[in-house]
This record gives structure tokens, C-alpha cells and sequence, in this order.
């Protein structure tokens, strides 16, 4: 395989046959608190997609140029929550000066992400799995449209599902757990692709 | 390797890799998010210099400017709303649930989430230009019942206030264990307005409330306490309809203090006054109640118990605070209606008043934030 078929293969298994969301469920937390609305979830998804690309990137430089020259691998995840949270932090001020539109989509959901879980899992998974950095980064940038893709997807269903009676038990957290399950049966369906 | 030697390593790379990233953000902060000074210009007359990138609320009470709001700036009241005629971009995400069609179109906006980052140019109501900022003393504490405390300030600095009975103050507290800045929380006034060198408030413990906790485990006799106010529409209207007063709790305040404000003003309105508690040990205030039944022509007190304790033996009324006032309102008719507590209390209470024919815009509300 060339070198750009194996990023496309990361890429594409990232969104769909190892979605980080549906296969690992991780980034629970805010796919079932921001998902009632497709207009909210696209700008908590584009977020995701961008931090996510660029952490991965981030903490590729830092895992392989500084902590695996002086052997602290074990200090990773302490090492790449400061990245992902400083990395936020100035991102959050960037785009605040520099366009209203584009804070108001983007902005307001950037602190809320720093502390997904996603993220960080996408930084640990690319260092157990031994990945080269330009094959990191399309894994991050795949993870990130994967888990956009499922939160639009769960948030399309329940607009859909406000105007449906959901039996009073299963009102709101539940419900929405249960689709993700058939959901992640669903993209089950995907693994042969590769 | 050593281990002590490989402990230091790693101790001093974590921090090196931290003071690096903090100085980035603070490089960041000083420059990226730094606006310069800015102009408001208020009511086409005043205008003020502030530092940029703050809030529009927290920039105006910078100046001594107080517009009321009361969650203190965390977007959750919806109160601290004011008119934006120039500087504002977009509508944010975080005020839309708080604006309407209209004031949209008015340009309203919310004033806690909107940053100064050019010149602005903002319209607020003139009476807003008389909320001061008071330095006060606690001049005395009590407790009215297991949860609720009387805190009496005494003013210092301006040493006198005009208010309405009814309306309410902000209560600055400072940082202490559960906030590391100071917050401010909105209190109505319990004490007459006659009494123009004191403050008297009712406030709950809400557990793990940022100023209700500092005000029930901190606050001492002697203490310097920053309010400032006085600021709301829950005050008394001039007719000679009927009154019906409804709280729940410390919702008390403001209608203790219209009360006492009709008893010294010889107001002779027919007034009924219904105040739900759970059991006995939530009431509280009773013989003042008592007193002013007494001194007003035609007033009368009835507490209800929504679940009275057998050793309670409760004879007065008893039931959900909606269902007593059902039982005891003969008509809607020529009526206004005061209420003041919880939200859920309020609407719950407004929906029965006017089920029963009490006109919506003759009803008046002070709901908790």
C-alpha cells in the first residue's frame, strides 16, 4: 500500500470501524448532554474534530521528541492533559479576537471539550498502537469526524423522537443510551469494510 | 538508572512542560486577549472608559454601575438584560433562551455574556443611574426557623437608602472556601423603607449555595458586608383592589416589608395573606403576623401546612399552598395578587389564580434565580 492509502485507511477505519465513539464509547459525557439538537452538536462536533487533529499532532511531537528521549513514557497522561488544556486555552482566546460568528459556533463548546475523554484517548491510542506522525494526526482527524458524525446522527433521531412517546422510564439518558447501542450494532456492520 | 535521578527527571520535566504552557497562556492572554481601553456611552449623555474583553455587567459595575441581576453574571437569571444600540455582534448562543422575538428586534441583550470589545453604546433605564453601592455592618443575627436567618445590616457608607418595600438588594460575597472571586446574590429588603439606616434580610441555607452557605456558617455580628441596590418591579401598585399575598419560605421578605410599609401608611385595602411552609417548624414570624392583623383594618394571616407533623397539632389550614388559596379565593374579581418564592411555587400559583378569574397582568412576581 503507498504511503496516502495508508493514511486514508486510518482515516476511514477511524470513522467508521473504530469509531471512537460507537466501538470504544468514549466521549460519552457530552454525546448524550448536547445531542438533543443537530445545530448545537455540528459546533461541539467541529470542535472535536479540530482539537482532536490537532492534540493528536501535539502530543505526537511531545510523546516521541521529549518524553521518549528521557524515558518517561509513564508520565504521558498527566504530560497530554496540560497539552490538550493549554492547547484550548489559547485556541478559545485565538478565535474569540478574531471573529464573532465563529466563536459563537465554535467558541462556547471549546473549554466544555477539554476535558472529554475522547481526546485524550486518541492521543493514548496512537502511541500503543506505534503510529508514525502524519498517520497520528489522520487518526485524529478521523476520530474527530467519526464522533461528529455520531453525535449528528443521534442528535437527527432525537428531534426526531421529540414529537414520539418514549415510555416514562426510559425518558431522556436512557433512551438515548439504548439508540447508541443499536447504533454501535449498526457501524458493527462496517468492520469487513476493512 | 538511579532512581532518585529518574524521580527528578521526570518531577522536572512535568514542570518544566507546565511553566512552559502557562507562560504561553499568560503570553496569550496579554496580548491575544488584550482589547485596550474602550467607551460606553450611556443614554447618548454619560460615557465611561473601561478596560476591554469584560463583560458588559462586570465593566459597568466597574463604573458604579448596577444593573440588576440575580445569579451574578453565570447567565442563568436572564435579569441583567439591557439595550445595545451599538458595539454588539451577534446574538450568542448563551442569551438566546432569555430574549424574545421583540426585544430581539429591539436589540436586548444580556448583558453577563456580552464582552466589551469596542466602543459600545448601550440605552438603561434612568432609575438605574440612583442603585448605589452601600458599605454595611451586621448589626444582628437570628434565627427565624432551622433554616432561615434574619441578618441585619447597618448602613455606613452612604448612610441612608430610598426604596420600595418590596424590592430587593445584591449581597456581595467575598471569597471565602467555596468561591474564589466575589459573587454577588439578590435579597429582598424585609425592613420598611421608613427604616432608611438599616437592611434587613431573610435568607435560606441552600445546601452548597455559594452566599447562603457563607451567610449561615461565616457571617458574624460586626461584620463589613458591600450591598448594593435598590433595584426590581415588585412593589406595591396604587389602586384599591383587593390584595392576595403568596409566599413560600424566605419569600416572606419583600411581603413582610409591603406590610409594614401599608400598616404605617394607613393603608386600609382588603389584603389576605397565604404563606406555605411544609410543617411548624418552617413558620416563622407568626406574632408579628399576628401584630399587624391587628393594626391593619382588614388584613389576615393564614399559613398552611402542606405536611404537618402529628406533634405539630396543626388546626389551621393544611394542603398544598395552591389548593388553600383555591379554597379560600370567593372571586377573582377586583383583585391583585403579590407572590413571592420558589418558580415552581409561582407558576403553579398564577395558573390557579387565574383559573379562578385574577387577571394575568394583575398578578406580580418575584421568583428565586
Amino acid at each position: 500500500m503507498s504511503e496516502k492509502a495508508g493514511l486514508f485507511a486510518i482515516f476511514f477505519s477511524a470513522v467508521f470501524t473504530q469509531n471512537i465513539l460507537l466501538t470504544y464509547y468514549l466521549g460519552m459525557c457530552s454525546f448524550l448532554a448536547v445531542s438533543r439538537q443537530v445545530k448545537t452538536s455540528l459546533g461541539l462536533g467541529m470542535a472535536v474534530v479540530f482539537v482532536m487533529t490537532f492534540t493528536s499532532g501535539l502530543n505526537w511531537l511531545v510523546f516521541y521528541h521529549i518524553l521518549e528521549p528521557l524515558e518517561l513514557q509513564y508520565l504521558r497522561f498527566i504530560v497530554f492533559i496540560v497539552v490538550i488544556a493549554a492547547f484550548v486555552q489559547i485556541v478559545e482566546m485565538i478565535i474569540e479576537r478574531a471573529s464573532d460568528a465563529l466563536y459563537a459556533a465554535l467558541g462556547i463548546f471549546l473549554p466544555l471539550i477539554t476535558v472529554n475523554c475522547a481526546i485524550l484517548g486518541v492521543s493514548l491510542f496512537m502511541i500503543i498502537r506505534e503510529q508514525g506522525f502524519w498517520e497520528s494526526v489522520a487518526y485524529g482527524f478521523g476520530s474527530g469526524v467519526g464522533w461528529m458524525l455520531a453525535i449528528l446522527a443521534m442528535a437527527g433521531i432525537r428531534q426526531k423522537m421529540a414529537r414520539s412517546r418514549v415510555p416514562g422510564g426510559l425518558e431522556g439518558a436512557g433512551i438515548t443510551l439504548v439508540i447508541a447501542g443499536i447504533m454501535a450494532l449498526a457501524f458493527m456492520g462496517l468492520s469487513g469494510v476493512i | 538508572m538511579n532512581p532518585v535521578l529518574l524521580f527528578l527527571i521526570g518531577v522536572g520535566v512535568v514542570c518544566g512542560i507546565t511553566t512552559f504552557l502557562a507562560l504561553l497562556v499568560t503570553l496569550a492572554e496579554a496580548f491575544i486577549a488584550n482589547y485596550g481601553e474602550v467607551k460606553i456611552t450611556i443614554n447618548k449623555e454619560k460615557e465611561i472608559t473601561v478596560e476591554g474583553g469584560k463583560p458588559l455587567l462586570t465593566s459597568l459595575k466597574e463604573k458604579q454601575i448596577f444593573i440588576p441581576s440575580a445569579c451574578g453574571g453565570r447567565g442563568s437569571c436572564g435579569l441583567c438584560k439591557c439595550k445595545v444600540i451599538k458595539g454588539a455582534g451577534d446574538f450568542l448562543p448563551t442569551e438566546l433562551p432569555w430574549l424574545s422575538e421583540d426585544e430581539k428586534k429591539e436589540g436586548i441583550r444580556l448583558s453577563c455574556q456580552l464582552k466589551v470589545k469596542t466602543d459600545f453604546e448601550i440605552e438603561i433605564p434612568e432609575e438605574l443611574f440612583n442603585v448605589k453601592q452601600y458599605e454595611t455592618q451586621v448589626s444582628s443575627l437570628r434565627n427565624l426557623t432551622h433554616d432561615i436567618k434574619e441578618v441585619t445590616l447597618e448602613l455606613l457608607e452612604p448612610d441612608i437608602i430610598t426604596f420600595k418595600a418590596g424590592q430587593f438588594i445584591q449581597f456581595e460575597v467575598p471569597e471565602y472556601e467555596l468561591s474564589d472571586e466575589p459573587v454577588y446574590r439578590a435579597y429582598s429588603v424585609s425592613s420598611a423603607p421608613s427604616d432608611k439606616g438599616n437592611v434587613e434580610l431573610e435568607i435560606r441555607l441552600v445546601p452548597n449555595g455559594i452566599c447562603t452557605t457563607y451567610v449561615h456558617k461565616f457571617l458574624k455580628e460586626g461584620d463589613k458586608v458591600a450591598i448594593n441596590g435598590p433595584y426590581g418591579e415588585f412593589f406595591l401598585r396604587d389602586t384599591n383592589a383587593d390584595i392576595i399575598f403568596i409566599a413560600g419560605g424566605s419569600g416572606m421578605a419583600p411581603i413582610k416589608a409591603i406590610l409594614l410599609d401599608m400598616a404605617e401608611k394607613g393603608v386600609s385595602r382588603k389584603a389576605r395573606y397565604f404563606f406555605g411552609a411544609r410543617s411548624k417548624k418552617d413558620l416563622f414570624l407568626t406574632d408579628k403576623m399576628k401584630e399587624l392583623e391587628n393594626k391593619l383594618p382588614d388584613f389576615r394571616f393564614i399559613p398552611a401546612l402542606s405536611q404537618p407533623k402529628p406533634e405539630d397539632r396543626w388546626e389551621g389550614a393544611s394542603g398544598l399552598i395552591t389548593d388553600v388559596v383555591e379554597r379560600n379565593l370567593e372571586s377573582g374579581e377586583n383583585k391583585e395578587a403579590y407572590l413571592c418564592g420558589s418558580p415552581g411555587m409561582i407558576d403553579a400559583c398564577v395558573k390557579v389564580l387565574t383559573k379562578n378569574g385574577v387577571l394575568e397582568e394583575k398578578i406580580y412576581y418575584d421568583k428565586f434565580g
